[in-house]
């Protein structure tokens, strides 16, 4: 079957790709675009490693389709440092020692930004509770979680 | 020349310290490469037809169909393997028996598990290379099967290997069977024991096998040329043992074979050995392209890991104050479809915190139509501590003596022997208990339907070979190149400082980067707790060995002898006013002018690392119970355990939570559900079950410090024990609140549940 032209936005600047009708956003991003900081860990949803925006919605790149992102816009892990200047939650996750291996960081960053546009002052619940879709085999969570509440309080002023 | 590496109590300016890890921050902007990150111009794609059945006869396999497909460029049967005679081959200090190496990388003569490689396929893209393999026709005679390692252990069981005759049994038995090999450690007169006892708890309990659950899937590319030299990328603890199992099973010379360890997104010791490597070499030594294979997580969870599920067997007596007087122990461990589960690690580790006078462990390895086990850390260590630990709850309480008192009385110290002829030197075990006692969690009240358990556990640690490379560079700043894995996080960090404060400059003047197997010596599997410990002596080697260059270049510089300078504080220094009035000489100083010194400044190491410091722990677990739905919550929960001295304690603090929380996932979740058929029936992550975020607390941590003296900053291993320790700390809190005693793991809902209408407590 003839491959599929895709023209979207990815981190704010147009990009195109062609793909398979059953091509997975995340392998588009992946094998086509060539950003690989979106990570599979199970392809099946579960372990939110392929976290990414789509039209500021929260999804799996793993369970969205590629040709659904025609015309739409797409933020990666690669777009969330501003030039040189780390997001506060990519600061606080390197302070806080919340990554080991690191394989499901990016997945959880996306997801703790995403919680932190909709709750900037989150429970510590909330917080377990929103990122129950990721996740993470090596820190028990503890200081992933203590990342999140402490970039939510320097990102509302303290 | 020689270097003391034992541990001199001085003051620091860099360890202990919390820096940010120098490879953090490509972790937090998805630049780092992990297995599946790394594309090769020119790849193509491979795919494994893996066995759909638990046990069977190949009879034929037609590959003609997908070879005819167009974009098939590669098929690899076992027919492109040599045939590997059983011989147990020392890479490093791992033994392997390449016979079953070779089978369990691509099937042979039968199928041994649901998810067995039977072919594999390159082919020009993703969808193709499935479409190949879905049109490949094999022929089975399928054979009965077993999953379950006691009806395996049945004389009447279907057998696995029709060779295999019990190793480690007088005479050799004349009848093959599942059970591989018999292991046993005896001391002191057992009978003598148990008749001095005034309490005996003997109970049998079973642990289940649990996958390691990394989230980062096994993923190889290799390039073959046509010169026959090889370059193989590969998500991996151990590229060194990689590259030695890959030319056994190859017949390739080791020089040939280069491969490189990508970042590793968690290994938890089920990325030691070799799975698709073999695979894609050959395919790509097929078809002249390289080949790049990342496999599914259902391939993950029906072909790779676990770490070994059992039945234990526990014998525990004591006198009515408290002194065990005798111990016996019996742990039957599954292999998975090849010999090889952790039996020494499980019987040795069994009661290796207490001081028994009349021990006997015995210990088999028995073979059942599961994937071949893995080392999932601290390997059979848990499960023994799941029986060990509930039962000396259960004597403590027949006694009315607390729990932590019970293990105080028993407790190993130094000058403790073990079972199995080792001496203890200065360990923290004794220190780990009266912290537990000291802890606020240990004495604060309880809710309703809540509990609170103890557990502990041991780890040896280990050393083994290691090297490193060491270069001062032209401005002074430090590089060091290792030959283990960042397996977890902090290692880099903890060996760059420790680099720092023997030159002493800032951590950040020195860089860590893994070095592939082209660049240095062999280095064993980065497990065991080695990382940290080894690694780290053999960098302080390194840094002592360029530090004397360092003092003899500015010796050179005044003119005065190399054993008239010192260095203190990152410079050379004259040992004393009477050498001279020089200027001190920063390394900076010294390195900008080493080519009219007699050339660049290095340091290396090569070792095979001996002194291991082993690991004492404990954790406290408070547990909530739902009376409606039997579900455990984990509500608060202490780790405490020596870690001879944190050189970045929030990693090691890590260590400590992530290890814990494994624990909790395989007491209350973690489980293989297998049907009648031997298929595995829940090969994903939602439906096995790991813990998530709003499963745990906030996980508590208190880091012991009782140096190591094998290590010149008294480093033990830390990443192993604290797995140990929850799953008994667990079943005993849940006894705790509700007075039902689990011997069977997982502690799941609906077994709770029944429990609790069991005894009318629901």
């Amino acid at each position: 079957m003839a491959r599929q032209h895709v023209t979207m936005t990815v981190n704010g600047d147009e990009a195109d790709f062609l793909c398979e009708t059953d091509q997975t956003l995340l392998s588009a991003l992946r094998d086509e675009l060539q950003l690989t900081g979106t990570k599979e860990g199970c392809g099946t949803g579960d372990c939110g490693a392929c976290s990414v925006m789509l039209d500021g919605r929260l999804v799996c790149s793993c369970l969205t389709l590629a040709v659904e992102v025609e015309g739409k816009e797409v933020e990666t892990i690669e777009g969330m440092a501003q030039g040189e200047n780390l997001h506060p939650l990519q600061t606080k996750f390197l302070e806080h020692a919340a990554l080991q291996c690191g394989i499901c960081t990016p997945g959880f960053l996306i997801a703790a930004r995403a919680l932190l546009e909709k709750s900037p002052d989150p429970t510590e619940s909330e917080v377990r509770y929103w990122l129950a879709g990721n996740l993470c085999r090596c820190t028990g969570y503890h200081k992933i979680v203590e990342a999140v509440l402490d970039a939510a309080a320097e990102m509302r002023g303290h | 020349m020689s270097v003391s590496l034992s541990y001199e109590d001085k003051a620091l300016n860099v360890i202990g310290t919390r820096p940010i890890r120098p490879d953090g921050v490509d972790r937090v902007t998805g630049r780092a490469r992990f297995g599946a990150d790394i594309n090769l111009p020119g790849q193509i794609y491979g795919r494994v037809l893996r066995s759909p059945h638990a046990h069977a006869h190949i009879k034929s396999i037609d590959i003609s169909k997908a070879a005819a497909l167009p974009g098939v460029k590669a098929i690899v049967t076992s027919d492109d393997f040599d045939e590997m005679p059983t011989e147990y081959i020392a890479v490093g200090e791992m033994i392997v028996n390449f016979r079953d190496l070779t089978r369990n990388v691509i099937a042979r003569e039968k199928v041994l598990y649901d998810g067995h490689p039977v072919v594999a396929v390159a082919a020009t893209s993703d969808a193709i290379a499935r479409r190949a393999v879905k049109l490949i026709d094999v022929e089975y005679e399928i054979l009965p099967h077993v999953i379950d390692v006691v009806k395996a252990m049945a004389p009447d069981a279907p057998l696995l290997h029709e060779d295999q005759f019990t190793q480690g049994v007088e005479p050799t038995p004349e009848k093959p069977s599942n059970i591989a090999k018999r292991m046993m450690f005896e001391i002191g007169n057992l009978d003598a024991g148990f008749a001095k006892a005034d309490h005996v708890v003997e109970r049998v309990y079973t642990t289940k096998p649990v996958h390691q659950g990394y989230i980062e899937p096994h993923s190889s590319i290799a390039s073959y040329s046509e010169d026959g030299t090889v370059e193989l990328w590969t998500a991996t603890q151990g590229h060194f043992v990689i590259r030695a199992q890959c030319a056994r099973l190859l017949n390739m010379e080791i020089s040939k074979i280069k491969v490189i360890a990508t970042e590793l997104g968690g290994g938890f010791g089920g990325k030691n050995n070799v799975y698709l490597e073999p695979l894609v070499i050959v395919l790509s030594k097929k078809c002249n392209r390289p080949v790049k294979m990342t496999m599914s997580r259902e391939e993950e969870f029906r072909a790779t890991g676990p770490g070994a599920g059992g039945r234990i067997l526990v014998k525990i007596g004591c006198t009515k104050d408290g002194k065990i007087t005798a111990a016996d122990f019996q742990i039957d461990l599954q292999a998975g479809a090849y010999a090889g589960a952790p039996l020494p690690q499980a019987t040795m580790s069994a009661f290796t915190r207490y001081d028994i006078e009349n021990v006997r462990v015995v210990g088999h390895d028995v073979t059942v139509n599961r994937p071949k086990v893995a080392a999932y850390r601290a390997p059979g260590a848990p499960n023994a501590a799941f029986g060990v630990e509930g039962a000396i709850d259960e004597l403590a309480r027949a006694i009315s003596l607390d729990p932590v008192d019970f293990r105080l009385k028993n407790a190993a110290k130094e000058g403790s022997k073990t079972y199995y002829g080792v001496t203890f030197g200065p360990i923290g075990f004794v220190k780990t208990l009266e912290r537990v006692k000291a802890h606020p969690h240990y004495s604060a009240p309880l809710g309703p339907n809540q509990g609170r358990g103890v557990g502990t556990g041991f780890w040896f640690n280990i050393g083994f070979d290691t090297t490193t490379s060491l270069n001062v560079n032209e401005d002074g700043t430090i590089t060091l190149t290792i030959g283990t894995v960042e397996v977890a996080g902090g290692g880099r960090a903890s060996l760059a400082m420790m680099v720092a404060e023997e030159f002493g400059v800032d951590a950040g003047k020195v860089h860590v980067s893994t070095g592939d197997t082209s660049q240095l010596g062999f280095n064993f599997v980065t497990a065991g707790s080695r990382g940290t410990f080894a690694g780290g002596i053999v960098a302080v080697m390194a840094s002592r060995q360029a530090i004397e260059t360092l003092k003899e270049r500015a010796a050179m510089t005044w003119d005065v002898a190399a054993d008239e300078v010192v260095w203190e504080d990152g410079h050379a220094r004259p040992a004393s006013a009477n050498v001279g009035d020089f200027e001190p000489l920063s390394i900076g100083d010294i390195a900008k002018v080493s080519n009219k010194t007699g050339g660049p400044i290095s340091g290396h190491a090569e070792l095979n690392v001996q002194g291991a410091g082993p690991g004492f722990g404990a954790q406290i677990v408070d547990v909530e119970v739902d009376r409606e739905t039997g579900r455990v919550q984990v509500i608060r929960h202490t780790v405490i355990q020596d870690a001879g001295k944190a050189i970045h304690p929030a990693y090691v603090e890590g260590q400590f939570q992530g290890g814990a929380v494994q624990g909790i996932g395989w007491a209350l979740n973690e489980e293989y559900i297998y049907g009648e058929d031997g298929r595995l029936q829940n090969p994903g992550f939602l439906d096995y079950r790991v813990p998530v975020a709003s499963d745990v607390p906030h996980i508590d941590t208190e880091i012991v410090e009782v140096p190591n003296p094998n290590h010149p900053y008294g480093v033990r291993g830390v990443g192993e024990v604290p797995i140990v320790p929850p799953t008994p700390a667990i079943a005993n809190a849940i006894h705790d609140a509700i007075g039902v005693r689990f011997y069977d793991l997982p502690m799941s809902p609906p077994k709770v549940l029944k429990a609790m209408k069991d005894n009318g407590t629901a």
